[in-house]
């Protein structure tokens, strides 16, 4: 099976993934085009920008750098701060020091992380850049460590450092709902990494600790996520690729997602996949402008509450053939017809200036 | 989405350009908008990095924080844009009005215009209300003195982007918004977000359809962000190397030059499209009613200019509960008439009401205008007309329902027969709007041959709730308002 998602690919190496990448495929988890190319590590960017259809999933420099000046200034001195917020946060009493364990750095990361975290003993402990797994359509990925684990009266948490504002208490819901999906990748991988051990799985909480720069200075505060739902939604979405034969089968023989193949073949191919474009794709997957592209014409490629006002009749010229009545709907849409007829009647009425 | 807006989407689609869902501005414009495109620097909490700002097209001007994290410099902005904005406010405070109120007793005035800021985007309106929340609370003195100009421009920005949360209101717009209100484009809400694209969709350049116009302007490299959000590509290739030039410059003029120059690049596309969109937007006619909201924003400029001439505080980080009460319902009641009102002034827009069997067309067939029921203690006149429609009519005898024509008007259903050819006879007992006497006057009540539309929807007055006043409000509710320093 290894031997045909590198074929899909190209003979590449698989696409390296962090909690970003994994979290990024619960985006539309309805998507078998999808499912496959990252099922096989396929480098999507390369894809789209073969096709001609490059992503912009760009990152500014001035974005980066604040990231890591913030994280720095949290972490620093032995993380004293860090423990600080996370207890205050938890409500536990913050102990008078905690061991710091920074896991990055030299090699065999993956076998000092687990020893790390598995050893038990239940003294308040922080684990910086512990190296984590998860098992992705048959494939081991490790993910690329950016993350606290901090251990304190004996549970686990997982600690986000991000440098997004919370002002007032508020911050941006896209964001974090992000971090909120990233957070659960690392709460599974550290919970199977305790599990594989023979502890108990449960020890990582499902809380994840959130620090973010409060209103529009540096100081830190820390923020509660819950993450069982993001939890949910994520082992379904890795069930479903650890199923990658079955998803495979469904494939049309020679299928290629080979960046150096010719773009109109791998046009050709992809297109024999089954896709399920939406506007939330933008946001989400580096083929949306393909897929976009594709999906021209279709009455979801305008969101689903337009398909669904529209009786959800997939393609924009049956909306308006049947609008206009120039078309006999079939039974199925029988209702649909009378809706689109008389919102495109009482349109024209209005439009041609009709007083209501 | 109703059926309807979706169906001029999927005609914009068809067509290669935008179709119109109104016929009418449901939006007051100013002649003379304050026009603001911000930029803010990627990774920071709301820190300015540029703006374009002027009340007219040939009176852009620029405004740059050549250091964005260096804060003396953002508040040296902040004075600034105050030097602009502030003066703008001040020239709507000249002339007056009188307002009767508590029934004629007495009057209070008001401004008879009111100024109107007008952003790109939405998220243009959540600069502007986080760049009123990192100033409002700064202090003349202390530890980090600020221009005076500063705080009460903080105060003023959030009034306006607290205004802006109000349906209806249009004090603070963002041009994406307003554009959509009136127009559908051939893609998603989302897409609709992008000034440039929406543009391209109203008014493609000749020879492209909308489809083309709005792909073309998604390219960061042809077409800059409309903001606040910079490219990242930008940021990378050009801004950064031209921050750190200017830093290392040391207030060299020429490199103070380069970075403004590169920034009014990246400002101007944009500044170029909201007056376009301020023009399509001309040239629809206002809504009946629009005047009338519009006086609501000028009762609410006039309220917090009379606050902040009276040395009122800051607005507070957060409300209170029942401030946040009171709110949430002066909201939702502003949402529900503004829907209304915009379907009282628009036929297309009652259409969407009419699909969703609020209000149906019909022709009057009978009229008895003389009708006096004497059944009570003494008569009254009470007219009934019979109108036939081919809509459906799902509302039930006894209902009260309203016409657009003569809003002041109940008409309340009393028998509804639906007939064997697709037509339904709807007979209707009216009252109001006819004076207070036995006939009424010529008009007040509909005539055989006319078409006549009626509604569920009431254009009337809501009554609000009663809450507690803050000191009565208990603890468990966030109790008296907490007070604000900094
Ligand atoms: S962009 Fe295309 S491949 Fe990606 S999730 Fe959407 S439809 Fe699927």
């Amino acid at each position: 099976m290894e031997d045909r998602l590198g074929e899909i690919r190209g003979g590449g190496p698989p696409r390296r993934h962090n909690a970003r990448t994994i979290a990024a495929l619960t985006g539309n988890p309805g998507c078998t085009r999808r499912a496959v190319l990252d099922s096989a590590g396929a480098d999507k960017p390369a894809l789209a920008e073969r096709l001609g259809f490059p992503a912009r999933f760009g990152q500014s420099r001035f974005a980066i750098t604040r990231g890591n000046a913030f994280e720095a200034q949290v972490k620093a001195d032995g993380g004293v701060e860090l423990l600080r917020l996370v207890a205050e946060r938890l409500g536990v009493p913050v102990p008078a020091g905690a061991t710091w364990t920074d896991l990055g750095g030299d090699d065999d990361r993956t076998a000092r992380s687990r020893a790390a975290l598995t050893a038990g003993g239940d003294g308040p402990a922080l684990f910086d850049h512990p190296l984590l797994g998860l098992d992705v359509a048959g494939r081991r990925v490790h993910l690329e460590p950016d993350l606290v684990a901090a251990r304190l009266a004996g549970r686990f948490h997982v600690v986000e450092i991000k440098s997004f504002p919370v002002i007032d208490g508020q911050a941006d819901p896209a964001k974090v709902a992000a971090a909120a999906i990233q957070s659960a990748v690392y709460v599974l991988a550290l919970r199977e990494l305790l599990a594989a051990a023979g502890r108990d799985p449960e020890l990582v909480s499902h809380e994840v600790v959130l620090i973010c720069p409060h209103d529009f200075a540096n100081r830190p505060v820390a923020s509660l996520l819950d993450v069982r739902r993001q939890l949910l939604v994520l082992r379904r979405q890795l069930a479903r690729m650890a199923r990658v034969d079955d998803l495979l089968e469904t494939l049309p023989a020679g299928f290629t997602a080979d960046p150096a193949a010719d773009p109109a073949t791998l046009a050709a191919a992809l297109h024999e996949v089954p896709a399920r474009y939406a506007p939330d794709c933008l946001a989400a997957c580096e083929l949306a402008f393909f897929c976009r592209h594709e999906a021209r014409g279709q009455t979801g490629a305008l969101g689903r509450p337009v398909r669904e006002a529209l009786g959800g009749v997939p393609a924009v010229a049956d909306v308006l053939a049947l609008a206009e009545g120039v078309r006999t709907p079939e039974p199925e849409q029988a209702e649909a017809a009378a809706l689109l007829r008389a919102a495109a009647r009482l349109r024209a009425d209005a439009l041609a200036g009709n007083p209501a | 989405m109703s059926t309807l807006r979706a169906l001029a989407r999927a005609q914009a689609v068809a067509a290669g350009r935008a179709q119109p869902v109104a016929t009418v501005r449901h939006l007051h414009l100013s002649d003379r908008p304050l026009v603001l495109v911000p930029l803010a620097l990627a990774g920071e909490a709301n820190a300015p990095l540029a703006v374009l700002v002027g009340a007219a097209p040939d009176e852009a001007r620029l405004l740059v924080v050549p250091q964005p994290r260096n804060r003396d410099q953002r508040f040296a902005f902040a004075a600034e844009l105050a030097g602009i904005v502030l003066p703008y406010l001040d020239s709507f405070r000249g002339v007056t009005e009188a307002v009767a109120v508590d029934r004629g007793r007495d009057v209070r005035h008001r401004y008879v215009d009111a100024p109107q800021l007008l952003v790109p985007n939405p998220a243009g309106i959540t600069f502007l209300r986080l760049f009123g929340r990192s100033t409002r609370f700064r202090r003349p003195d202390g530890d980090h003195p600020v221009y005076p100009s500063v705080p009460l421009l903080g105060r003023w920005l959030t009034f306006f982007a607290e205004r802006a949360e109000q349906p209806g209101s249009a004090a603070l717009l963002a041009m994406t918004d307003a554009l959509t209100l009136h127009w559908a484009t051939g893609q998603s809400a989302v897409e609709d977000l992008h000034l440039p694209a929406v543009l391209g969709w109203l008014d493609p350049p000749p020879g492209s359809t909308g489809a083309e116009a709005a792909l073309r302007a998604e390219d960061p490299a042809l077409v800059p962000p409309a903001g606040p959000a910079t490219d990242p590509d930008f940021d990378n290739h050009r801004l950064a190397p031209a921050i750190e030039a200017y830093a290392g410059a040391e207030d060299d003029p020429a490199a103070y030059d380069e970075l403004a120059g590169l920034l009014r690049g990246q400002l101007a596309p944009t500044w170029e499209l909201m007056w376009r969109g301020v023009g399509l937007m001309r040239a629809l006619p206002p809504g009946a009613r629009v005047a009338g909201r519009w006086a609501g924003d000028r009762d609410a400029f006039t309220g917090y200019a009379e606050h902040v001439d009276a040395d009122g505080g800051p607005q507070p980080r957060r409300d209170g509960a029942v401030a946040a009460a009171l709110r949430l319902q002066r909201l939702e009641r502003a949402l529900t008439a503004w829907a209304v009102q915009r379907a009282y002034d628009d036929p297309l827009v009652m259409a969407e009401h009419r699909l969703a069997g609020e209000a149906f067309v019909g022709e009057v067939t009978l009229a008895d205008p003389k009708r006096v029921d004497d059944s009570g203690r003494r008569p009254v006149l009470r007219p009934r007309i019979q109108v036939v429609t081919v809509e459906p009519v799902p509302m039930p005898v006894g209902a009260t329902l309203y016409s657009p024509a003569r809003p002041g008007q109940k008409a309340t259903v009393v028998f509804v027969t639906p007939g064997g050819d697709g037509k339904t006879e709807v007979v209707l007992e009216l009252s109001g709007g006819m004076g207070r006497g036995l006939t009424a006057p010529a008009g007040s009540v509909p005539e055989v041959g006319e078409r006549i539309c009626l509604t569920s929807l009431s254009d009337g007055y809501l009554p609000g709730g009663v809450f507690p006043t803050p000191e009565e409000t208990p603890w468990t509710h966030g109790g008296p308002p907490e007070h604000h320093d900094g």
